[in-house]
């Protein structure tokens, strides 16, 4: 450290001044970092170990070492997962409600944050905005209460307004379809507004003199929108579909746990619940361990398969 | 710049739909409201609208009556508290040192952080570890298996790059260590993002659920967060207490409205103060993440 402090101004910093002297400087970093570390190590790869009773035959009076290998190579409870209906149905249900959201949900957040752009209204503008991120900061569970009480079918504020118009009362909640339609609006209704943050700092990003120039040119609103705002959003949009895509496989447990209930079940439980049911629940840990072990290497593959088609369209990817 | 007569009525149409969006969104928080002051009978009978019914509290009295639901809610604030302080604990802990160029093994430090981003072990292998930890039915499990969120720490270590290297410099020149360093000058000059991140880790857990359901079994419920509670009371048989049930059916239903509300308003009194610093944050996570 004094070395440092009696050195001339002139000379540059010594580079690297032996082991012992960095150490001396630094090594509070190194203590630092233990905890977080240390955090990492037993909460993330410590766990990775237990991965193996996917392929091992799980017993609770021994570690994962000494466990005895399943049959058929280990592959039993693969074979049994893909055998087993409720499972085919968890697969079938993530795929469907993550493509819902992907083409009901994804393009939500653009049109909003465009439409936000639109806006002349400074004050009314931040209102909107603040309203818009609100439902956000509602857990699963709240939404799901909000819900049950907003769609009820007899006393619910909608249904009432349906019988008033003369319509007949939906069961938005308790008919597996329209369960699948209320998921998705109530997805939207939660991330629509959070999700413009990013598409409006994009919008910020766009250089200011093309829109003058549009307008010199004679462009309108809309115009100029789709030749310049949509634009200038591409390389957003692409990263953001690119993540989208990658977890398409991929299952939210809180949302659907949340909002399931015994009457929809065979259109809402996916891989995220089907898991919690059959290893916490009826404790078939290897099972579950093995349709998890599955879901993350789908995605990963998804992911990168994604990125590399990004990448070849030319986009910048994200790895 | 003067507007033609089509871009001001433009204008009225996009306030409009901007104006039917706010209703969207604060409607249903609206009507639950409305519901929870309104009388159970008003609520049966279908009379309830926009405005309540028979204005009364007894949900209110009820629920803080009822000591599971003020245990609840007071312990759910403790855990969110501790919690939230943990979290940005080790937030600045791991943020902090990987700013320092010429940290020796920055690069696998980095690597070893960032790839548990892209892979997981999975539910069950996190389960099993928490149960050899001892870690099941612990009040801790609520605090310690999510307490450094990746992206998080991204945020704060790109806020941290923000900060002029030469005042870290110059205060190392006068003789001060890292920890002196982060406690005096890094930390006073991150308020903003240290609000941002509080608010996150501070939401997470309040409104957070699924790791009190996966850890923590019904013989423990006293550590169940208010979210929790609240789903097993709506989707169990029973319901409320027989002691309340027998008064009038309605009363469910206006006590759970009651309960929904004081879980919200904590998270929707605090939010709209840390607007402009979320918006940073997101945007800040967005373009390094």
């Amino acid at each position: 450290m004094n070395t440092t402090a009696r050195a001339p101004a002139v000379q540059v910093r010594p580079k690297s001044s032996g082991g012992m002297t960095y150490m001396r400087r630094y090594w509070t970093l190194y203590l630092l970092l233990a905890l977080p570390l240390a955090y990492f190590f037993i909460f993330k790869y410590l766990p990775i170990a237990n991965i193996l009773v996917a392929f091992k035959q799980y017993n609770i009076t021994k570690t994962v070492w000494q466990m005895q290998w399943a049959k058929n190579n280990g592959w039993e409870f693969f074979i049994k997962a893909f055998s087993n209906r409720d499972f085919r149905y968890a697969v079938r249900n993530t795929i469907m409600l993550n493509m819902l959201d992907l083409v009901a949900g994804f393009p939500a957040p653009i049109l909003l944050a465009l439409l936000l752009n639109e806006l002349p209204y400074r004050k009314f503008k931040r209102v909107t905005q603040t309203v818009a991120y609100m439902p956000h900061f509602l857990s699963w569970i709240i939404i799901s209460q909000l819900a049950l009480q907003l769609f009820a079918p007899t006393n619910g504020l909608v249904n009432m307004a349906l019988r008033g118009a003369g319509f007949n009362t939906i069961p938005f909640l308790n008919e597996s379809w329209h369960w699948v339609a209320t998921y998705v609006f109530l997805g939207i209704w939660q991330s629509v507004g959070w999700n413009t943050i990013i598409y409006l700092a994009a919008i910020t990003g766009i250089n200011p003199e093309l829109y003058e120039a549009a307008s010199v040119d004679g462009a309108g609103r809309f115009r100029k929108i789709f030749h310049v705002t949509l634009p200038g959003l591409k390389p957003t949009i692409v990263v953001l579909l690119i993540l989208s895509l990658g977890r398409i496989l991929g299952s939210d447990f809180d949302r659907p746990y949340a909002l399931t209930n015994k009457i929809v079940n065979d259109v809402s439980n996916v891989i995220a619940t089907f898991v919690y049911t059959s290893g916490i629940k009826s404790m078939q840990f290897s099972l579950a361990t093995a349709v998890g072990l599955f879901q993350s290497v789908v995605c990963v593959i998804f992911l990168v398969a994604a990125n590399t088609i990004a990448e070849r369209m030319g986009e910048r990817g994200l790895m | 710049m003067i507007k033609s007569k089509s871009q001001r009525a433009g204008d009225w149409v996009v306030a409009f739909l901007c104006s039917l969006l706010i209703l969207v969104c604060l409607l249903p928080l609206v009507n639950i409201l409305v519901r929870s002051l309104s009388s159970p009978e008003a609520l049966i009978r279908n009379r309830v609208w926009l405005w309540p019914v028979g204005l009364n509290f007894n949900a209110y009295t009820a629920v803080l009556s009822d000591s599971r639901y003020t245990w609840s809610l007071v312990w759910t604030a403790m855990m969110t508290g501790l919690g939230t302080v943990i979290s940005l604990i080790m937030t600045s802990l791991c943020a902090y040192p990987l700013i320092y160029p010429n940290l020796k093994g920055k690069k696998i430090i980095n690597a070893f952080i960032i790839l548990t981003m892209y892979f997981s072990a999975g539910t069950i292998p996190t389960y099993l570890l928490i149960k050899d930890l001892g870690l099941l039915n612990n009040p801790l499990v609520l605090v310690l298996p999510y307490c450094l969120s990746v992206f998080n720490m991204i945020i704060m270590r790109s806020f941290f790059y923000g900060i002029p290297e030469s005042l870290r410099e110059s205060a190392e020149i006068d003789g001060a260590g890292p920890i002196r360093v982060l406690a005096s000058i890094y930390l006073p000059l991150s308020t903003p993002v240290i609000a941002t991140l509080a608010l996150f880790y501070a939401v997470g857990r309040w409104n957070g659920y699924s790791d009190a359901l996966m850890f923590i079994s019904s013989k423990f419920r006293q550590y169940w967060p208010i979210q929790l509670l609240l789903y097993q009371i709506i989707n169990s048989a029973q319901g409320i207490d027989a002691t309340q049930m027998d008064s009038a059916p309605g009363l469910a239903d206006t006590i759970k409205a009651a309960t929904v509300m004081f879980a919200t308003i904590p998270i929707l009194c605090v939010y709209p103060w840390l607007q402009k610093y979320f918006i940073a944050g997101v945007t800040l996570g967005a373009e390094k993440g």
